[in-house]
């Protein structure tokens, strides 16, 4: 509601995009100085709502006020002229330049034409340090961690000149999705700082605890609808997961309490797939570990500890240069995931859009290309068949889609992967490998992905599941394989999954490494 | 609920299938159909006897069976780069293997003669002699699917060197000579033949698209080609043979040129190792992305790509036959308005374009 704090007001907006209705009377009141969530599962429109508000789309309804002035902004720069400075979870920034001429690119101190850059240093060095960041701004700036290039970025977002008007809204989306928790604190530090300067921050992100840590206040999209606003206080945790997803408490509630059937008691005795010391020099290191039917194995393992090589090399992507694997006894070199996909694997990869999604093609064929490269191309899935399969899955696992010929670029983030998880589960696989399956996707999504994976287990299926979040790979595994350092540091079964064990087990060698560190 | 504006949809009919409105707008033959439509409407109108066709002896005439038959080797060429521009490649050297496949297949039934300064042959039959042009072909073809597959150089560049390369090639089939393929009468009837009163290029076009379609939209290989064009890595990971599925686009459109070269050189009786299929190539990728596959590859229309041809051709003929001020177009300035019409169909396929367009009429209609 707007009072005089308030800096930007967005009421009663409209985005229809072909035969969806993105934003459907969505109102969103941002204060000064105040850090303010935007939650929702993915599709509910964060995203849109984001953009329309940065003038990437044009709204097809609807007022958005800038300190009581209407606005329309029709381009990112007009947000931007208007004093709406963004920043998108890939970080844009010449990585060979320094930190300094990325701040000022474009915008160059001169003097009789010529640029001065003893100035551009000064500036850029003053620059970071509004943001409480003392760095060597001469330096690339892919000399530093990504955190840190986060901080240019927004440092060059909000910075301000005779030509540019203060910032008055910073919005951030899904700044924190590639920082650990250090860098995570830094960055908060920043926001922080920026909110004691007045700015209003939208905060876009999938981490509850982000939320609950950092934000004042919490509006919440559902579906393109306009849940609610709410005081970060007035809102416990389980009821911002139930508003977002549509749900009652209690269905949530036992969702968190889906816990895996423990191998003993899912696994069937002997069979299954042996990872027998496979490796590739410079990418991963020997791992040998069981897979049996009906059981869920983790790969566990901090980023760059080698889960997705491991993966890689399991489904023929890349070729190993040592080990084998065995089926059911018998030996079976990975060559190629087409000779895996024959032998009953499927993988969705870790990065969805580029080596998952085929972006063009309709929901339909991305979902029996498994399948229709399993049978031969000669052999084709007649049209009849490919709908009746495509309407199945999209009812079984609950895509969201307007119909099965909807080009799978326009779904949403979840309701991809989704479907590329139709894509094998299509052909019947015995062992289907998730690598990421959660990552950038909502909180209903991925409870109903966990649950899949244990429903698949108990079909007799085996899963080989990567993923950062430990709570997720304790949730859903029965058996855990610790990575750390491109090396395989355990396997935890049983009882023993839990995060501490893991952690400990990453930690464990923690002196080794360090010993190696000083030779 | 009750301020919801009558026209936007509940959640629960968001998701719904798409109209037939929407349908029809969404096709990707409809634009070049539409051109192509309107520009026999103008000749309908302004060039008379555009529309007579008249039977005499074997075969019809008329400017309309003119435009087919001389849009036969667009036609077949474009259908051989449909698939290589649906793998997100593009084939330039098929002009080049337009006048390999005829100059070879021209060396070969030519009769062996020791008359000096006369061309000689081996004097075979027609039927091996295409297939060995076709067959050598396909090996141009392998060769550019190899430099782009597996050695993974771009396709414009690869397809680039087979172009220039080839030119040479086939100035070494035939030596000094533009071999003379009256010779042969099968040969000859490749361009000037008819079937069912329509000329034989026809019936090869059909032929060629028939089996080009069988075989890419009855099995999974349309849907294996898109997926590459669209995708390469997402392929992979669905087990696909990617650098076999590229490298059969580049054999098979190869072929397709050798038998666009056959024809051709029918039409002007000679081999011509120097001009046969100068430019073709364009002309071809005209036709394609006018007919609705997009160069960047993926989603691919071989019912569009003929259509392309059948505009290009039309334009072509419809342009000779108009008068400027009473002056006749010279051939040589038709690039020029064919280029307006690609424009033209190109800006109508964007989605983007269509909607910058008829946005003045929707708000209007929004606000009232």
């Amino acid at each position: 509601m707007p009072t005089d704090s308030t800096i930007l007001q967005a009421a009663g907006i409209h985005k229809r995009f072909t035969g969806v209705n993105a934003l459907d009377d969505v109102s969103f009141t941002l204060r000064r100085g105040e850090i303010h969530a935007l939650m929702g599962e993915n599709g509910a429109g964060k995203s849109t709502l984001i953009k329309v508000i940065t003038g990437v789309y044009p709204r097809d309804g609807g007022t958005v006020t800038l300190d009581g002035e209407p606005i329309y902004p029709r381009s990112p720069k007009d947000a931007d002229d208007a004093g709406i400075r963004t920043v998108y979870q890939e970080v844009n920034l010449v990585p060979y330049l320094t930190v300094a001429e990325n701040l000022l690119i474009g915008r160059f101190p001169k003097v009789g034409g010529f640029i001065c850059w003893g100035k551009v240093r000064a500036m850029g060095r003053e620059a970071m340090q509004r943001l409480g960041i003392n760095i060597d701004v001469s330096r690339p700036t892919n000399s530093y961690s990504i955190a840190i290039q986060q901080m240019v970025a927004i440092a060059r977002a909000v910075m301000t000149d005779d030509r540019r008007v203060a910032t008055k809204v910073l919005v951030l989306d899904e700044p924190t999705s590639s920082l650990d928790a250090a860098e995570v604190d830094q960055l908060f530090l920043v926001m922080q700082r920026l909110r004691e300067q007045g700015v209003g921050i939208i905060f876009v992100t999938h981490f509850m605890d982000q939320v609950y840590r950092i934000s004042d206040r919490i509006t919440v999209l559902r579906n393109g609808r306009f849940v609610g606003e709410y005081l970060k206080r007035d809102l416990p945790r389980l009821e911002l997961v139930s508003r977002m997803m549509g749900r009652n408490i209690e269905e949530v509630a036992a969702m968190n309490q889906y816990r895996p059937a423990t191998s003993a008691s899912s696994a069937k005795t002997g069979g299954g797939i042996e990872v027998k010391g496979l490796a590739k020099a410079g990418k991963v290191g020997a791992t040998s570990f069981p897979i049996r039917p009906g059981e869920a194995v983790g790969l566990a393992g901090l980023l760059g500890s080698g889960r997705t090589e491991t993966a890689r090399l399991i489904y023929g992507i890349d070729r190993a240069d040592a080990g084998t694997l065995t089926l059911d006894g018998e030996e079976i070199s990975p060559t190629s995931p087409r000779k895996m996909i024959l032998a009953g694997f499927g993988m969705t990869p870790e990065d969805r859009k580029i080596d998952g999604i085929v972006p063009n093609l309709s929901v339909r064929e991305n979902m029996v290309l498994g399948l229709q490269s399993r049978h031969g191309l000669l052999k084709k899935i007649s049209t009849r068949q490919q709908y009746a399969i495509a309407n199945e899955y999209i009812k079984k696992l609950n895509i969201k889609t307007p119909h099965a010929d909807q080009p799978i670029k326009n779904l949403s983030g979840g309701n991809q992967q989704k479907v590329l998880l139709a894509r094998w589960l299509v052909t019947k696989p015995r062992l289907l490998i998730l690598d990421e399956p959660t990552r950038g996707i909502d909180v209903g999504a991925k409870a109903e992905i966990e649950k899949l994976v244990g429903e698949l287990c108990q079909q007799g299926m085996s899963v080989l599941f990567i993923s950062s979040e430990l709570e997720e790979v304790v949730r859903t595994c029965a058996r855990v394989v610790v990575l750390r350092d491109r090396k395989q540091v355990g396997v935890l079964e049983g009882n023993d999954v839990e995060i501490a064990g893991i952690m400990k087990t990453i930690a464990m060698h923690e002196p080794n490494a360090a010993e190696a560190g000083t030779r | 609920m009750s301020q919801t504006p009558p026209n936007s949809l509940s959640p629960a009919n968001s998701f719904r299938p798409i109209s037939m409105a929407q349908k029809i707008l969404g096709m990707r033959v409809l634009w070049p159909l539409l051109a192509l439509a309107l520009l026999l409407a103008y000749n309908a109108i302004f060039t008379p006897g555009f529309f007579n066709v008249t039977v005499v002896g074997d075969r019809l005439y008329g400017s309309l069976i003119d435009v087919l038959s001389n849009g036969t080797i667009v036609a077949v060429l474009a259908i051989g780069m449909t698939l290589v521009i649906a793998t997100g490649g593009v084939d330039l050297s098929v002009g080049s293997t337009m006048a390999i496949g005829s100059a070879l297949a021209a060396m070969l039934v030519i009769p062996p003669t020791m008359t000096p300064n006369v061309v000689s042959g081996l004097g075979w039959n027609f039927w091996p002699s295409v297939i060995i042009a076709c067959s050598a072909a396909g090996l141009i073809g392998l060769f550019n699917g190899f430099l782009i597959a597996v050695v993974r150089i771009q396709p414009i560049i690869a397809t680039l060197i087979v172009m220039v390369a080839g030119r040479g090639v086939a100035q070494m089939i035939t030596g000094p000579f533009k071999p003379d393929v009256k010779a042969s009468a099968l040969y000859m009837a490749m361009g000037n033949g008819y079937f069912l009163l329509l000329p034989l290029g026809v019936a090869i076009v059909v032929v060629v698209f028939g089996l080009c379609a069988a075989s890419t939209r009855l099995t999974g290989l349309g849907l294996a080609l898109e997926t590459v064009g669209d995708s390469p890595s997402a392929a992979r990971y669905a087990g696909l043979r990617v650098k076999l599925i590229t490298v059969s686009a580049y054999v098979f459109s190869a072929i397709c040129a050798a038998i666009a070269g056959l024809i051709d050189a029918s039409k002007t009786s000679a081999a011509d190792p120097i001009n046969s299929g100068i430019g073709m190539e364009l002309y071809a990728i005209f036709a394609v992305v006018v007919g609705g596959t997009a160069l960047t590859g993926g989603r691919f229309t071989l019912v569009g790509s003929i259509i392309g041809a059948l505009l290009y051709q039309a334009l072509n003929t419809t342009l000779l036959s108009t008068k400027i001020a009473g002056h006749d177009i010279k051939p040589a300035y038709l690039p020029l308005p064919i280029a307006i019409v690609i424009i033209m169909v190109s800006l109508l396929q964007s989605v983007k374009f269509r909607e910058a367009l008829l946005k003045p009429f929707a708000s209007k209609r929004r606000a009232g």
